[in-house]
C-alpha cells in the first residue's frame, strides 16, 4: 500500500461551515432588494383586505345600520390611509407579477416562442377585462 | 387571482366609495348581492386563495428578511393557522348569511 494515500476515517462531529454572518437588514444596502421586500411586504395588505371584506360581509349580515356604521367606518382618515398604502402595495404587487410573467411560464404555438410582449399584453388586457366585469358587478345597481 | 381582482375590489370599497368619487351601491343591492351562492362561492374562494397566498408569502419574507428560520415551528403555525382560521371564518359567515 502507497504511503500517499489517507486513511479514510469518520469524525462524530460535522466540521463548522464557513460562512460570514449576513445582517438582518441586508434587504436595505440595495435599491433591488429593498423592492424585493417591499414586494414580499404586499402579502400583508392582502390578509388586510380579506379582514376589510369579512367586516363587510359581517355589517351587511346585521342589517342597514350595521351597513352603514361600516361605511362611516371606511371613512375615518386613518382607515383611508391604509386603504391608500395596501392599494398602492397590491398594484405594485401585480404590475410586478404581469411583468414577470414571461419568465415564469413559456408558451408555445404553433411550435414556435410566444413573444414576451404579448404575453404581457395579454396578462394587462385579462386584469382590464376581469376589473371591468367586477366593477360593472358592483355598480349596476 | 390576487393580482387579478384584489385591485379593483380594495380601489373601490377602501377609496372610491368611502371619498365618494363613485356613488357606493345601496345596501339592499349588495345584500342581494351577497345573498346569491354564485357570489358566496366566489367571495369564499376569494378569502381562501388570498389568506394561503398571505401565509406563504409571508412566512419566507420573515425566514429571508429577518433570517428567523430557527422559529420555523412559531412562523409556520402562526401564518398557516391564521389563514386556517380566517377561511373558517370566512365560511362561517358566508354559509350563515342571510
Amino acid at each position: 500500500m502507497s504511503d500517499t494515500k489517507q486513511a479514510v476515517s469518520y469524525t462524530e462531529y460535522h466540521p463548522r461551515w464557513y460562512r460570514t454572518r449576513v445582517s438582518t437588514w441586508w434587504w436595505l444596502s440595495r435599491w433591488p432588494y429593498l423592492k424585493f421586500i417591499l414586494r414580499e411586504i404586499s402579502s400583508v395588505f392582502i390578509a388586510w383586505f380579506v379582514v376589510l371584506l369579512l367586516l363587510q360581509i359581517r355589517a351587511l349580515s346585521r342589517g342597514p345600520l350595521a351597513y352603514a356604521a361600516f361605511e362611516h367606518w371606511l371613512q375615518n382618515p386613518l382607515i383611508l390611509l391604509l386603504n391608500l398604502s395596501a392599494l398602492f402595495f397590491v398594484t405594485f404587487h401585480a404590475v410586478t407579477w404581469f411583468n414577470l410573467t414571461p419568465r415564469a411560464m413559456v408558451v408555445r404555438f404553433r411550435g414556435k416562442r410566444v413573444a414576451d410582449r404579448v404575453i404581457v399584453g395579454t396578462n394587462y388586457a385579462a386584469w382590464a377585462a376581469v376589473s371591468l366585469v367586477l366593477a360593472w358587478v358592483l355598480l349596476r345597481s | 387571482m390576487a393580482a387579478l381582482v384584489i385591485p379593483v375590489h380594495l380601489f373601490l370599497l377602501g377609496l372610491a366609495f368611502p371619498v365618494g368619487w363613485i356613488a357606493a351601491p345601496g345596501y339592499e343591492y349588495l345584500h342581494a348581492l351577497v345573498r346569491s351562492p354564485l357570489t358566496r362561492t366566489y367571495l369564499f374562494a376569494l378569502c381562501f386563495l388570498s389568506l394561503f397566498h398571505w401565509a406563504h408569502r409571508f412566512r419566507y419574507t420573515l425566514y429571508d428578511g429577518l433570517q428567523i428560520k430557527h422559529l420555523n415551528e412559531v412562523i409556520f403555525t402562526g401564518c398557516y393557522g391564521g389563514a386556517i382560521c380566517g377561511t373558517a371564518v370566512a365560511g362561517y359567515l358566508l354559509w350563515n348569511f342571510r
